[in-house]
This record gives structure tokens, sequence and C-alpha cells, in this order.
């Protein structure tokens, strides 16, 4: 219905909303219907059907809707029609033989003329619409339904059939916000990626000194991952901090700290991160993992990252995303991976591992997603040995092997 | 309650038909239309013929999706009825005509 803005005028078949209503409804989709109207690029036909003010005697047909459609399309000089919805129709009228008929009719008709129509209708109990419309009438359908997982819901897309043309198979979810409609693509998985041979610091010379002095590749993927009151957040800071002081943009999504308390507690460990966020150079996107569901984190990442163009993000921590399944998370850190990685740029996902727990497994199974894998250990009660840091994978690179016990202080984190 | 007051004396009836074109269903509709109106309504009606090719843009006031439509315009409410009307039966039904069954407000 939007090429309305690339020169393609349509028309709007609206059963369900007046047309006032629809222009209120679509604005918060950020479009103004209005304009376009105005300027006779959609039309919006709004056809009202009530059963109670409605007696049938006779045969009848749908000519009228056609003389209409007819009207409005020459009006706008449309080549696109969208009618929403045919339920209303059959709710509305009784011989649904005839409205069978006719609504063939019509589809031949808007076919000889070269519209290309969207149909919306409900799903059957058993078909996919309900009076079965998919068998015979389209070229193209897709499905769309919206479902709850743990609380949190997704809406969903999949295209059914489309002939003469190769299409996705899989399912799709999808978005609506203020900006409109996002797809995100499930498996776009080309393995494709440029290589960059190029290192960045870790932020830290001694850390650096484990990644044969020179720190990670850009453009990989680095998971910290470590129990409670590992240093995770705090390392993770110093590669923002490093990426900062070179001049690059550096993006951080936080799932368990608001960005003001979290400045704060840097700064308890001689990092300064304000004067990089009043500069512009750090963005703190903070939200609760259980806000929205995964669709949604994914694809607020994606604005973010292509709104700040970022050479840097930072997810901390990846393990607040249990909402899903396993394979859904999964699927997502891929899907986030992928996309980062394609715009090469280097990404550090922090891992909370439960006490206790077996400190070489990660819950959402991401460890063979990334290129590098730290491990931060606290030392057994009673040692005053600090914290150890260990390199479990490094692709690609020399790295040491060593454990190295690192402490926190107040005027930075040094190795011991 | 002013259909009671209108009641007593005779009111003016005018209908509607919507059609496209000179189709043998739209002459038939009217056919049938005017027998019933001649019987029922004789010297207090009015029927104008509305062809939607020549006026497409007149589908849109009366919310037109069917055809042949006969819309009742006065007396109101307003009232919608589509096909050929070949069944009387229910075309006075539509028209609140139907002889025997009180009109719908003087029931009481």
């Amino acid at each position: 219905m939007w090429g309305a803005e690339h020169g393609e005028p349509g028309v709007f078949v609206a059963f369900e909303e007046t047309k006032e209503d629809l222009i209120k409804n679509v604005r918060s989709l950020g479009y103004d219907l209005e304009s376009f109207i105005k300027r006779r690029k959609i039309a919006i036909e709004y056809v009202r059907l009530e059963r109670a003010e409605i007696e049938e005697t006779g045969e009848y047909d749908l000519e009228a809707l056609f003389i209409r459609l007819n009207d409005a399309l020459k009006v706008t000089g449309a080549k696109r029609l969208v009618i929403d919805s045919v339920e209303t129709l059959f709710a509305g009228l009784q011989n649904s033989g005839v409205l069978r008929s006719e609504l063939r009719r019509l589809l031949v008709w808007l076919k000889e003329r070269g519209i290309t129509a969207i149909i919306t209708g409900e799903k059957g109990v058993q078909t996919l619409t309900r009076q079965g419309l998919e068998e015979y009438v389209s070229d193209c359908v897709i499905t769309l339904d919206h479902r709850v997982s743990d609380q949190v819901s997704t809406r969903r897309l999949r295209i059914v059939k489309y002939r003469g043309s190769a299409h996705g198979t899989n399912e799709y979810p999808f978005l609506i916000d203020e900006d409109g409609i996002v797809v995100l693509p499930i498996t776009s998985l080309q393995l494709v990626h440029n290589a960059s041979m190029e290192r960045v610091s870790t932020g830290l010379p001694w850390l650096d000194q484990m990644f044969g002095g020179k720190g990670w590749f850009r453009g990989s993927s680095i998971l910290m991952s470590g129990s409670a009151g590992t240093a995770k957040t705090t390392l993770a800071s110093y590669f923002l901090d490093a990426t900062c002081r070179r001049g690059e943009r550096a993006l951080m999504f936080q799932f368990e700290e608001s960005p003001a308390q979290y400045l704060r507690n840097m700064r308890s460990t001689g990092l300064n991160l304000e004067p990089w966020v009043r500069k512009g150079l750090l963005t703190l996107h903070a939200a609760r993992p259980t806000l929205y569901g995964l669709e949604f984190h994914l694809a607020t990442m994606h604005r973010e990252v292509l709104k700040r163009n970022p050479s840097v993000v930072v997810v901390d921590p990846l393990s607040s995303f249990t909402g899903g399944t396993f394979d859904e998370v999964n699927g997502m850190l891929m899907r986030l991976i992928d996309f980062l990685k394609g715009r090469n740029v280097t990404s550090l996902f922090t891992h909370l591992i439960p006490g206790g727990g077996p400190v070489d497994k990660t819950d959402v199974g991401v460890s063979s997603l990334m290129d590098t894998w730290i491990i931060l250990r606290n030392s057994p009660p009673g040692h005053n040995g600090g914290r150890h840091l260990s390199i479990l994978k490094s692709r690609g690179m020399p790295h040491s092997s060593e454990t190295r016990a690192f402490e926190l202080t107040n005027r930075g984190t040094v190795a011991v | 309650m002013t259909a009671r007051r209108r009641k007593r004396r005779p009111e003016k009836w005018i209908l509607r038909l919507y059609v496209a074109g000179n189709t043998a269903r739209a002459s038939s509709a009217l056919r049938n239309l005017e027998a019933v109106c001649e019987e029922h309504l004789q010297g207090r009606y009015k029927i104008e013929v509305v062809d939607l090719l020549k006026h497409p843009q007149l589908a849109r006031g009366d919310q037109i999706v069917a055809l042949p439509t006969l819309v009742r315009r006065l007396p109101p409410p307003m009232k919608k009825i589509i096909g050929d009307l070949s069944n009387q039966e229910r075309l006075l039904v539509g028209l609140n005509l139907r002889r025997g069954v009180p009109r719908r407000l003087g029931a009481a």
C-alpha cells in the first residue's frame, strides 16, 4: 500500500474502519495518510455493511462495489489495492455463494487491469482463511499470527505460497512500532563476513598482552563469562573506554543496570565514562529483558546500531535472555552476531554463570558462535588471590594459556 | 413516537433503486417494485432509479455494495433491500409493509 510514496498510488477499501479512524490509526505507525489523500496518491473507500439494515430478496451481485472501486482507481490512477477485510462482506451478506463468485470475478477484473491487490481475511479453523479463499483466488498467501510465549508476545509472518517466485518458507517474526513495520530475516546466515586483520585493544595492557600483545580482532565476537562479581562488566567497560579513546563510537546494551547506576559504579573502579557519553561517543541503552520479546530486543539493537554506527557493541549481560527457549535465544544471538559481523563491529558479550555451575558451560550455548571466550573466576574463599582470568579460546591468534590474577582498585584494574 | 402521529396521515414514500445499466435483473427489480408499490402505496410513493454506470459517485453516499439495491429513503428509518425483489414476501417485510402485521412502533 505504501507504494504511494514511490509513485504507485493505491486504494484502500476499508470495511471495518472509517476513513477517519484509519488515518488516525496509521499515524501511530508514522504514516501521514491525510497528505497522501490530498495529493490523490491514496484513496480510502469506506464500505459499510450493516446486516440489520439489509434485507435480501432475490438475486444480486456486487456490481456496485466494482463501480465504486473503478471510480476510486480512476481518480488515483492506482496500481495497488487493499481490501480489509473480506470477512465483513461475508458477515454482512448472506449469500456466500454469490460472494465467492463475485470475489473471484473481482480478482480477475483486477488482474486484467494490472492491479496488485492485498486481501485480508481471518484465519479459519481448518483453512487458512475462513472462506477458503486462498485455494483459488490468490497468487500469494501470507499468514500472520501472534503468539505469546512466556508472557511475551511475538508477531510472525509466513509466506505460504507465491506463484512464480522463489520465496523464503520460514516464519519471520516482525514488529510494529512507531517507525513502522520491521521484518527481521531469521536465517540470512551466509557466512561471508570479511575477516579483518586489524586488532583492537582491550583497554587493559596486561589483557592485550595475553592476546599476543595486540588485543582482539576487529569485527570479532567476544564472550566473557563468569559467576557473580568476577568483574565482567568492569572489563567490558575498559574495552568501551579504549574504543572511545580512539575516537570511535561504542554502544552498550544494558539489561541489569540503569545508565546512571552503571556510570557511578564504574567510577569506583577508576573509570570515568561520563565524558564519552557527553561527547556522544558512548551510547548506553538500558532495558529490562522482560520488557519485550526477543524479536523486539533484536530489532531495537539493530536500529540502535544502524543509528549510531558504532565500531564496538557490548551486551551486558547475555544471560538475561533466558525468556525464550534455547533455540530462540540461540537463534537470536546468531542473527545479532551475524548482523554485527556483517558491519565489522566488534562485539563483546558478558555472561553470568550461576554460582557453582561449571564455568565452561554457557546456558545459552553460544560459545560456539564466539571467536574469543574469556573465563573469569573468583578465588576460592580464604585465598587472597583476587580474581582470575583465563582464555578458553581465541580463534586465529596466539593467546596466553595461563591464568592471570587481577584486582580491581579504585585507581583501575591491575594484574597481579 | 413521531411514527405514531405520522401514521394518521398519508406518508410520503421515497424509494431509490440502484442499478447498473439496463440489465434483466434491474428491470425485473423495477417491475417487482412497481407492482408492490401500486398495491400498497398507491398515489403516495415515488421511485427514483439511479444508474451507477452513469453516476458512480452516488454509490458512496448510500453505501451501496450489491446491485440491485433498493433504498427506502422515506419514511425513516432508512432500509436497504438487495436483490431483484422477486420474493414479494421479503420485500414487504423489508419495507415494513406486510399486511396483517402492525407497524413496529404502533404495535403496543
